[in-house]
This record gives C-alpha cells, structure tokens and sequence, in this order.
C-alpha cells in the first residue's frame, strides 16, 4: 500500500528521514524534506466511500443544475413535492370531519362536542386570515367594528343569524340579500334642531342607566317619542326588524361619550361588512359560524 | 507483541506451578501509536472473587431481564407493569410511583444519588463499579464464559485461534457466535420491554407486529452487545469510559485497591529453592504470570497501579492458588490501601519481608469511616431523605390557570364585566374524579362554563379522566358596580368531591381604568 501511494517509482533510492526512520519524499527544497506517510486504510476507504456514495447518489437525487433548471434524478424527489404531499395528507386528514361539517346543520354541528371543537379550530383560522382586520385579533373590535365577544346582536346572535351575517354582509351593495339599516341623518338633513338633539340625547342617555340632566331629558323624551320610538322601540330596546341597535344597554357600537351620541345623531355612521359568502366555501363559514357563536356571547336557537 | 507459546516442562517452576508465557498489553517497550487491539485470552480463575464475580452477574443480569415483566395492580385505568416507561402517555411507572413529566426531578435526584453512591463504592473499595458491577464487565464476562464452554480455556482458546479455518474452526466458531447472538438480542429485547407491557410487545415482536422503533432499537442494542462484549472488550474500558481518567480524584491512601505487594514478592524469581540454596535473597513472586494470564485487562498488575486496572481481583484469586501450591501465605497481591502498604513495605525494610507477612491481616471495617467516605454518605443519604420527603408529601391533584389575554375584558350588555379563562385540572391518579371549581376573593361573581347558559352561581362541577389532565373555559363577571379598577386578584379554588384534597391558583380579574 504505501508503495502505490509514495511519490516514488521504486526504481530511485529510498531517502530515509533519520529521526523517524519514514520514507520521504526525496524531493527538498531548501533543506527541508517532507515525510512521504501513506494515507490511513481507515480514512483511504472512506474516502472511496463516499465517491462511490456521490456517484450513486447524483443518479437518484437531483444535483446537477442546469440553466435553468436541474436534472431531476430517478427518484424524482423535491422538497416542493414534498410540500405538495404533505398539503394533501393534511387535507386527506381532514376530509372527513369537514364533510360531516358540510352535511350537517349548524345546531347538530355544536351538539356534536369532537366535531364542534374542530369546527372551532377551523373557524379561528379562518377568523385569522379574513376577519382580525376589522374585528380585531381577539374579535373585540373597537370603534364602529363590533366586539364579537360580547351578548348584543344587532341582526341576532344564533348559528344562523350569525351564518347569515357572514354570507350576505352588511350593508355590502353587492350583494341582493345583504342585511341594510339606515337612520336618518337628524342633523345633517335638517331634520331636528341643534336644541332637539341635545335633549334626545340626554334622554337617551337616562335610558341607558347613566347620569344625565333631568330638565333636557324630559324635553328629550318627547322628542324621542315622535322620531326615534318607531325604530328603537319606546324604552330604547331597539328592534332586529328595522335593524336598529338598543339604546338602554351598556354597548355603543360609535362610542359612548355624550359627543359620541350626538355625533351620531347629528350624521349617523353605517357600518359595511363584506359578504363572505362569494369568497369563502359554505363550510369555511360554518366553521365561522361556530367559532363567533363559541366566543361567549352566542344565543341559543329560536326553538330551544 | 506477546509470544504465545505452550508451557514447557523446563518453565515449571518449583512445586509444580504453571508458568505462562505471556506480556501485559502494555508493557513497558517502545509500541507504535496506531498498532491495532492485541488479542487477549483470559485464563479461568478460581477463588473467593470469581465466586463473587459469578454472584453479582446473576443478580444484575436477573434484575435487567426479569423486571420488566414483574407485575403491579393498579386498577382499570393504568398499565399493569411494575417498571414502565410510557413514553406515548408521557408517565414512568416504578411499583406504586407514578412520576409526570414535570416531576422528572426526580429521576435526576436518584442520578445524582447513583452518582454519589459511585464516588464512594470508589473511595471505599476502589473501582468496584467496574470491575463487578459495569455492564461492560458483566457482559464481557459472560461472553468470555460461552467462548470457553465452547472453545475451551486459555490455551485451547489461543491454539483455535492461530489454526487455519477448518471444519471443526467454523463449527466452534458459528456456534460461539449464535449464542452471543442470543444473548445480545435478549439484552436488546430486554431494553424495549421498558417501554412497553412486555407480555403484549414480546408477542407483537415475534408475530412481526411491532413497531418500526422496537426493532430498531432492538438491533442496535443487539449490534453494541455483540461488538462491544464480544470484541472490542477492554479497548472500551481502557480508551471509551471516563471512569479510569477520573479515578484518580476519588481515591485515596485508605481507599482498597487491589495492590502487588512488592516489598513481599521482590525480588522475583523462578528459581527459589535453588537461590535459597545459594543462600540469595529472593522474594514471594515465582514470576509464573499467573495473574497476567487470568486479567481480562491483559495487564500486569505488578507494574502497580494502572488506568486499565479495573480491580476485578481475578489476579488476587490467581496469585493466592499459586501461593498455596508454593507453600506461602496468601496475599501476594491482595485489596490493600496505599497507608497500609507503606506501612508494610517500611516493616518489610527494617525488620525483613517475613515479618512484614506475618502482619498482613485481612479488610478491616473501621477504615471505611473516614471523613471523605462520611460526607459522600451524608451528601447521599440528605439527597435521598429529600427526596423521599418531596415524594410522599406531593399533590395529586394539580390545578393550571391560563387567563385569556386577547380580549382582557369583554363589557357585556347589562354593563357587567366578563373575563374568560381556560382552566387545567390535573388528576395524577389512576381513578376518575369528580372535582368542584369555585371561586374565593370575588364576591358576587358569576362562574359558567363556555358554551352554557349563563346562570347565576359560583361553582362548577367536574369528571376528570384517570391519569389525565382536564382542560375547560370558563366565564368569570361581575356586575357593574362590583367590578374595581383595574386589576383583582382572586383564588381559583378547586375541590376533590370525595376526598380532602384541594388545590388552588391565583389569577387575576380584568376590568376597564376607571
């Protein structure tokens, strides 16, 4: 072995290192020499080894690149196609629950506890990508977006009330069955005084339960009763029909300060929201519909 | 290199002993760096220590195989097994232990505690652990012992050895390996039953049915077992274990070694009674490399203390049959401490080696009470009382409180507060549980479940499973003029139904600045 592997022929005369008693090399340059050591048998294999390995491995696995691309190996493997299965078995995986989620209606969806919580997983995935722009990643909204957490429904708070909101949007033009309200703008249009709204205002405000100036409310509360009674309803409770929010309550969906109510009664915000039903699937808002409803506030159906 | 040769009738030396024409492996001549593993072909020795040897294997070996399928009731919901690693539950089971993996703690207190019993077997009796009780040794010796019920002893073994392959070669060969084989795979399939009902995976193995990991490691132990108790042997001793190369800080001048005492044996000589004749001085040693020959090392012991000295005291079992047979006392080479043989070798000098023999006395107790040997006792015993104490006044009923944090707080219609919670009950028994959440430090708070009818009331009810941990969301509000500033901080209290333990966690209520 260290024959084949020395610098030398055979047919020169071997240089002995002295202190070592190696063969060198026999070449020197400036007096230094250089140990002519065969490589270790250990090391020498591997190294075979691992050409042997390459060759084989070039053949199977993608390696060369080419202009632009690479040839593609026998085994046809990529970390893309990889990808591709991964995304199939995930989507395989799931094919069965989202088909009983297809099939069935949204109260037997929640009555079913394993598939319920699914349906939730996939609703608050969904919420993640399409919803968390408007209402807020923990759906709390904020200012003109409603709070999804909470008990007041404007247009109703059961799996199908909310199932509808979300397929036909608010106030969304382009769809026919999207759900519309509209207050008048009181002020705007001229259609109360400046000292009118200050005192429905004021009434309002002693309707929700908080402090307010009993002389402008009692004025209020008739001007209340010839504009606002017929939406709101005559204690303020409002009314799904019309679309008209409920004033007694703790929830102002465009603020609760006394400027804020003005404001609103002066030039009333309508709030918009995208129907979903043309982007998403049917099943991607039922999952929706489950996952809102779970939030805390969801109401229980009509018949129960 | 070692000259092997046969005993020859003129290298007997007097009294009929056996002289064996053998080198320790690292004997003290030039050897290159990279000169590959000398063979070695340990004798069979006879004696008090190879009885022991014997004793040890079969109760080490007993317990490695025989534990996994040691049985213990635990009810219906709980694996049988008495020792189990339930890595897919995430739960090790050691008789009536359960331990979770937060209490992992203390798996590493018990290796701290084998880590400090090691320190002083070793300060004690020096490298007890290796030369008895380290699973290199035991299976090397076990090994050792299929090659000599086959092949037979030493010179047997050797001549086999340098004989071309012939029939007879091959046989003894094929067989040598297909029990190691055996043995190697039952120590493999000993491994795995760890880790799984060792009835139901010994089944699933042979029938083909396990999984892909079992056989896996099966074999990989398997390969380990038979290449290193079956050919690299002392090279992992000598080159692969830290222990000889920390050796030297935990021993000292009253630790027990096994010693060549040279004040008594040198200097040596074949040819005593001749030399004694001529009136020269010769010491006990008949230099009949006896203990050369039984070292599973293949060391010298009398070149004196070495790193592949492993103390197995084959060699103390060696030399003492050969003292009989010479008509000496016992204990050439024998367990000694380094104060008692400077104190023998200092005898032996100025009052001569008999007498110095004559006071060779055998191990006594009083010397293993020794400060360093105190401390590493007291440093074990601290550990382990600790350790008791933790385990016997630990919960098994554990409680998790995970507030939500995105909202903080959702005002609700009737202008109440509303805070959600996910809440982990932990029931570490191997039972059903019924368990009562409620709440302490809120007043006039509401607790319902997520996904109920809010209803007035401040507990809940709960089943939680055996072994397993509970996970729920719950509501906690307040009405308007209960909810303060800011912040409150409040208990989660939750209640065994049917026993005394409870439980509880703080957590803190959300609600807006006011």
């Amino acid at each position: 072995m260290s024959e084949a592997q020395s610098g030398n022929t055979g047919s020169e005369p071997r240089h002995l290192d002295e202190p070592t008693g190696q063969p060198t090399t026999g070449h020197v340059w400036d007096g230094i020499t250089e140990l002519d050591r065969p490589l270790p048998r250990w090391w020498l294999w591997t190294f075979y080894a691992t050409i042997a390995f390459s060759v084989v491995y070039m053949v199977l696995y993608p390696s060369i690149p080419l202009v632009d691309n690479a040839t593609r190996g026998l085994f046809g493997y990529s970390t893309r196609g990889e990808v591709h299965e991964r995304l199939d078995e995930a989507r395989a995986a799931k094919s069965g629950n989202l088909g009983r989620i297809a099939a069935m209606d949204l109260e037997a969806i929640r009555a079913d506890d394993g598939l319920a919580r699914f349906a939730r997983a996939g609703g608050e995935s969904a919420f993640k990508v399409n919803c968390v722009q408007c209402h807020g990643t923990g759906a709390a909204g904020s200012r003109g977006y409603p709070n999804l957490n909470d008990d007041e429904w404007l247009w109703g708070g059961t799996l199908d009330d909310i199932r509808t909101s979300i397929m036909h949007g608010i106030r969304f033009d382009a769809d026919d069955e999207t759900r519309i309200s509209g207050m008048p703008a009181f002020g705007a249009d001229g259609l109360l005084a400046r000292e009118g709204i200050r005192a429905v205002a004021e009434h309002v405000i002693r309707l929700a339960g908080r402090e307010a100036d009993r002389e402008l409310a009692a004025e209020g509360a008739q001007v209340y009763a010839d504009n606002c009674a017929a939406c709101h309803g005559d204690d303020g409770s409002g009314s799904r029909e019309f679309g008209a929010p409920a004033l007694n309550d703790a929830i102002w969906l465009y603020g609760s300060t006394r400027e804020d109510i003005l404001a609103q009664i002066y030039r009333p915000s309508h709030g918009v929201m995208p129907a979903w039903g043309g982007r998403l699937d049917e099943t991607t808002v039922k999952q929706l519909a489950i996952y809102v409803h779970a939030l805390g506030g969801g109401e229980a159906a009509a018949n129960d | 290199m070692s000259e092997i040769t046969e005993p020859r009738a003129s290298d007997t030396a007097p009294g009929g002993v056996e002289r064996f024409d053998v080198e320790a492996v690292n004997a003290h001549r030039s050897q290159s760096l990279y000169a590959p593993r000398v063979k070695i072909f340990p004798k069979r020795a006879q004696g008090f220590y190879r009885r022991l040897k014997w004793i040890v294997m079969a109760i080490t070996l007993g317990i490695y195989w025989i534990t996994p399928w040691l049985r213990w009731d635990r009810g219906a919901y709980a694996p049988d097994q008495a020792v189990l690693v339930d890595l897919a539950n995430r739960r090790f089971y050691f008789f009536f232990i359960e331990i979770w993996p937060q209490e992992f703690f203390y798996v590493a207190g018990l290796l701290i505690m084998a880590g400090l019993g090691l320190f002083l077997v070793t300060t004690a009796l020096g490298r007890a652990w290796c030369g008895y009780t380290c699973p290199q040794t035991v299976w090397t010796d076990l090994y050792i012992w299929v090659e000599r019920l086959i092949e037979g002893d030493r010179n047997a073994r050797m001549r086999l050895d340098r004989a071309p392959w012939s029939a007879d070669k091959v046989t003894k060969r094929a067989a040598v390996w297909s029990l190691w084989l055996v043995i190697a795979i039952a120590t493999g399939g000993a491994w795995v039953f760890y880790f799984a009902d060792a009835p139901m995976l010994a089944v699933d193995l042979v029938t083909g049915e396990a999984a892909p990991v079992a056989y896996i490691t099966v074999a990989i132990l398997t390969a380990t077992t038979f290449i290193f108790a079956g050919f690299m042997r002392e090279q992992v001793c000598t080159y692969m274990c830290p222990w000889p190369r920390i050796q030297g800080a935990m021993l000292d001048e009253d630790s027990l070694l096994v010693t060549y005492n040279d004040w008594r044996g040198e200097p040596r000589s074949r040819h005593r009674k001749r030399a004694e004749a001529h009136d020269l001085d010769v010491g006990d040693c008949v230099d009949c490399n006896a203990c050369v020959a039984v070292c599973p090392m293949g060391i010298d012991i009398r070149d004196g203390a070495q790193l592949e000295c492993i103390t197995c005291a084959l060699c103390i079992d060696a030399c003492d049959g050969v003292m009989d047979k010479a008509g000496h006392r016992r204990g050439l080479i024998s367990y000694t401490t380094l104060k008692d043989y400077n104190a023998k070798a200092a005898l032996a000098a100025a009052h001569g080696r008999a007498v110095a023999t004559a006071a060779q006395s055998g191990i006594r107790l009083a010397r293993f009470l020794r400060p360093r040997t105190l401390i590493y006792l007291g440093l074990w015993a601290a550990i382990g009382l600790v350790m008791l104490g933790l385990l016997v006044t630990r919960d098994r009923l554990d409680l998790n409180v995970l507030p939500d944090r995105n909202p903080l707080y959702v005002t609700l219609a009737d202008g109440s507060i509303r805070n959600g919670y996910t809440i982990k009950v932990l029931n570490m028994t191997p039972a059903p549980r019924a368990v009562g959440l409620s709440l302490e430090g809120l007043d006039e708070a509401d607790l319902w479940l997520a996904g109920t009818e809010h209803r007035d009331g401040s507990s809940l009810r709960f089943e939680v499973a055996p072994d397993a941990v509970g996970e729920y969301q719950v509501f906690v509000s307040l009405p308007p003029h209960a909810a303060a500033d800011g912040i409150t901080g409040f208990d989660f209290v939750v209640r065994d139904l049917a026993g005394p333990e409870t439980t509880r966690e703080t957590s803190d209520f959300y609600g807006p600045e006011k």
